[in-house]
């Protein structure tokens, strides 16, 4: 069955951590289309039980393969490291100073006269972090499992950080 | 036993017959059923021609059943016997109801899940019996008209009803022995019935002010799928006020002291056609009799816009703080979908187009148009649109998850995310020896737990006794197409699962539902054998002719000459018991050739995604190099 098929062959990309956003938009609509239980609404209610299982497999991997964050985490499980439920991630000291640093600011934020101007600053700042990490894991991922997975772990602190400030955003305005 | 005939491809067996389905707009104040009915989607009218069925049902000591306009007559006379607005009671626990207070003046009991029961004279009756009692009426109204059993129904929800309205909704069906082929929301039906699901991408706005209530949806059309941007309203604004408001005005003017009830009811009843002229004229005169006392006064539009400019204008704030929480400007709308009687208001179309700046969509009848949009779904899914490109993808409106330490929530399906889809996540346990898990799922967008609405809890039992964190428990997500949770849990190292399909905090029991089934069939007092029988047949021959299609396509292709055989023989035996009267052998018939035929059903699906994929794989190939 195909729902054995990892996400990248079943949707019909290469596997890599670079992905043509558009192609990935086509081939997963062409495939909603196709394997959507809608289109087996008046068959039977096996063969609508049997699209509801390929759908959601499809609907997951397109989730998967959309964001960078999931779509890294998912190139290493192809590989073997699980990165996901892992409970204790050992990083560098370095970058958890810098976390540190990065947290505090978040914290004072709702104490600024200007609170939007620092939140945008932070905002822009974790982006350019991510950005970089994203490239090192383009680059090390296939010749450095383990470089490229104390990349993940990395992406995986900075994307919670971006949370929390899409957080405090809201309250701000809410 | 004759041999199978397969037919050529293209060449199917029978003519394809036109399957009758209908769209269901199952409503507050009122509801519609539309069908399909030579290309074009009309709403079915009863047969004294009236398209809305109030949303009324009277239960009578006799046990008999009223719905509609008959039961309406009664609301005041009988009030606690007759049931109206059910639909704000559905998927909502007794403490939910309870705060309702004047919106739902019934005498309550709860059930032990806590679902509450409406006391009638007529017994106890739950909210998801008196939808099936509305549903069963617009049924029968569609099967008089068209004609035929129905083959299933689409019925519409509110874009923001949560898993257990949608659930109940579902059950609705259920009772009421109809084949539900989807729960579509309403907005996304308007939209539709407009064709908007053909046209431009883009931001749709769905501006619903019904009798009594109003709502207001910003959808985001994207390469045909339509996302919940936000939805907002007042689920206690409608029609009704502006009545209320012109009937007031109208008493001071005439100095009429409204002493009783049936005053107030008339004067309402006059406002309302006031109203209802002034959509076409300029000025009106009202001619109001009570008792001795004849009354004439003229009422212009100018004077009834004052009235309820106010009222409308509140409609207005609440589709800008929609628009905010869609973080969309109002010039980024580029259609406005006008559904729900009271948008015959000039008053209200000229703020609606003021302020989002384009004309809104009112060619459609606006009580019609939700029942429309739904019939030209079920149209598509009953399966006689084979050509037809439409798909609806939904999304789910509100995030899913789980109760974590410290009453906070988890989210495993977020806002948003296309469905159906299945999500699982891993939790472990936080005392030694730990044997139980108790899950609770939840549903909304909030950090607390108890901001956030409680949709299920079920234990995890038999865990072997490890050391805080070593067992690995996984919690799976399924939400099906109809934004319906189930929700799975495992420990894998033991293998230990447990399973639940969510509803149980407000919804029915399965053996609830299984009980109200067989009161309805002794209530058609129709054979209750003869309807398990014919229910068994039409699965067999679904599953027959489906089959049968399928082969004519790509048997050839897809199975070699011993499997094609094998397989014709297994559709021959089925065939024959359908034929006969024994329930139980048809249903065994069924799972034999259900079985048989698994692995033909795979390789079809497979076949078609490689064919869905194709064409695009060479020249991309190419390209990539």
């Amino acid at each position: 069955m195909d729902i054995n098929k990892n996400y990248f062959d079943f949707i019909g990309l290469p596997i890599s951590f670079h992905i043509d956003q558009s192609l990935l938009a086509d081939r997963s609509l062409e495939l909603q289309k196709t394997l959507h239980p809608d289109r087996f609404a008046h068959q039977t209610e096996r063969e609508q039980r049997l699209a509801v299982q390929y759908m959601a497999y499809l609907n997951e991997g397109i989730a998967t393969l959309k964001a960078p964050l999931p779509r890294a985490q998912y190139l290493l499980h192809l590989k073997g490291i699980d990165t996901i439920s892992e409970s204790s991630t050992p990083v560098e000291p370095m970058f958890l100073m810098q976390q540190m640093e990065l947290r505090e600011r978040l914290e004072e934020i709702p104490e600024l006269e200007e609170p939007y101007d620092e939140l945008e600053s932070l905002l822009e700042e974790v982006d350019d972090l991510l950005a970089q990490l994203r490239e090192r894991f383009a680059q090390c991922y296939e010749s450095d499992l383990e470089s490229a997975t104390a990349v993940v772990r990395k992406m995986q602190f900075l994307e919670k950080l971006v949370t929390e400030i899409e957080r405090l955003e809201d309250r701000l305005d809410g | 036993m004759a041999l199978l005939q397969i037919a050529e491809p293209g060449q199917s067996e029978a003519p394809h017959q036109h399957k009758l389905a209908v769209g269901i707009d199952l409503g507050t104040t009122n509801s519609l059923v539309a069908s399909v009915k030579s290309g074009e989607a009309v709403t079915l009218p009863d047969f004294k021609g009236e398209h809305l069925l109030p949303s009324v049902v009277r239960y009578m000591p006799c046990g008999n059943i009223q719905v509609g306009a008959e039961a309406r007559t009664f609301a005041s006379e009988d009030p606690y016997n007759t049931i109206i607005s059910v639909k704000r009671l559905m998927g909502r626990g007794s403490e939910e109801v309870n705060a309702l207070g004047d919106e739902a003046p019934y005498h309550f009991e709860s059930n032990d899940g806590g679902m509450p029961y409406i006391k009638t004279t007529a017994g106890a009756k739950s909210p998801v019996q008196v939808s099936a009692d509305i549903l069963e009426s617009l049924v029968f109204r569609a099967e008089e008209a068209l004609g035929g059993e129905l083959v299933g129904a689409v019925i519409t929800v509110p874009a923001y009803f949560d898993d257990a309205q949608r659930q109940a909704t579902k059950d609705a069906a259920k009772i009421a022995n109809i084949k539900v082929l989807r729960l579509l929301s309403e907005p996304t039906a308007a939209a539709v019935a407009y064709g908007l699901d053909q046209g431009k991408e883009g931001v749709i706005a769905v501006y619903d002010l019904g009798g009594g209530t109003f709502d207001i949806s910003i959808l985001r059309l994207n390469k045909g799928v339509f996302e919940v941007l936000s939805t907002g309203g007042d689920s206690a604004l409608g029609g009704d006020d502006l009545d209320l408001a012109l009937a007031q005005w109208m008493a001071e003017q005439l100095q009429i002291e409204v002493s009783d009830n049936s005053i107030s009811r008339y004067l309402l009843e006059k406002a309302k056609w006031v109203k209802e002229q002034l959509s076409d004229a300029d000025e009106v005169e009202a001619l109001i009799s009570l008792g001795e006392e004849n009354y004439s006064l003229t009422v212009t539009r100018h004077q009834f816009d004052a009235l309820v400019l106010p009222l409308v204008k509140k409609t207005i704030r609440a589709c800008r703080r929609a628009l905010k929480d869609a973080a969309v400007d109002a010039v980024d709308v580029l259609e406005v979908v006008m559904v729900g009687g009271s948008t015959r208001v000039p008053l209200v179309r000229a703020e609606v187009q003021a302020f989002f700046g384009r004309e809104p969509h009112i060619k459609i009848d606006p009580d019609r148009v939700v029942a429309i949009g739904a019939a030209i779904q079920a149209d598509v899914l009953a399966g006689n649109k084979p050509d037809s490109d439409m798909l609806l993808l939904d999304v789910i409106p509100l995030s899913l998850g789980l109760e974590t330490m410290g009453g906070l929530t988890e989210k495993i399906i977020h806002r948003n995310t296309s469905i159906p889809v299945a999500r699982a996540q891993e939790f472990t346990t936080y005392q030694d020896g730990q044997t139980a898990m108790a899950i609770h799922v939840v549903q909304g967008e909030r950090e607390l737990v108890s901001d956030c609405r409680s949709l299920a809890r079920f234990e995890l039992r038999g865990i072997p006794p490890m050391a805080a964190g070593a067992a690995k428990i996984r919690v799976t997500f399924q939400v099906d197409a109809d934004g319906l949770l189930g929700v799975e849990a495992k420990e894998l190292t033991s293998g230990v699962e447990s399973r639940i399909q969510v509803k149980p905090s407000y919804g029915l029991g399965d053996a609830e539902i299984a009980e109200m089934l067989k009161a309805s069939y002794l209530n058609a007092a129709e054979d209750k054998d003869a309807r398990a029988l014919r229910e068994q047949q039409v699965e067999a021959d679904r599953l027959i002719v489906s089959l049968k299609d399928a082969l004519s396509v790509d048997g050839e292709k897809l199975l070699n000459a011993d499997e094609r055989e094998q397989l014709g023989w297994e559709i021959e035996k089925l065939v024959v018991l359908r034929n006969g009267s024994d329930v139980i052998a048809i249903e065994q018939g069924i799972s034999a050739l259900s079985k048989a035929s698994d692995e033909y059903a795979s390789r079809r699906m497979d076949f078609n995604i490689q064919k869905a994929l194709q064409g695009h794989s060479v020249d991309e190939l190419g390209e990539s190099k």
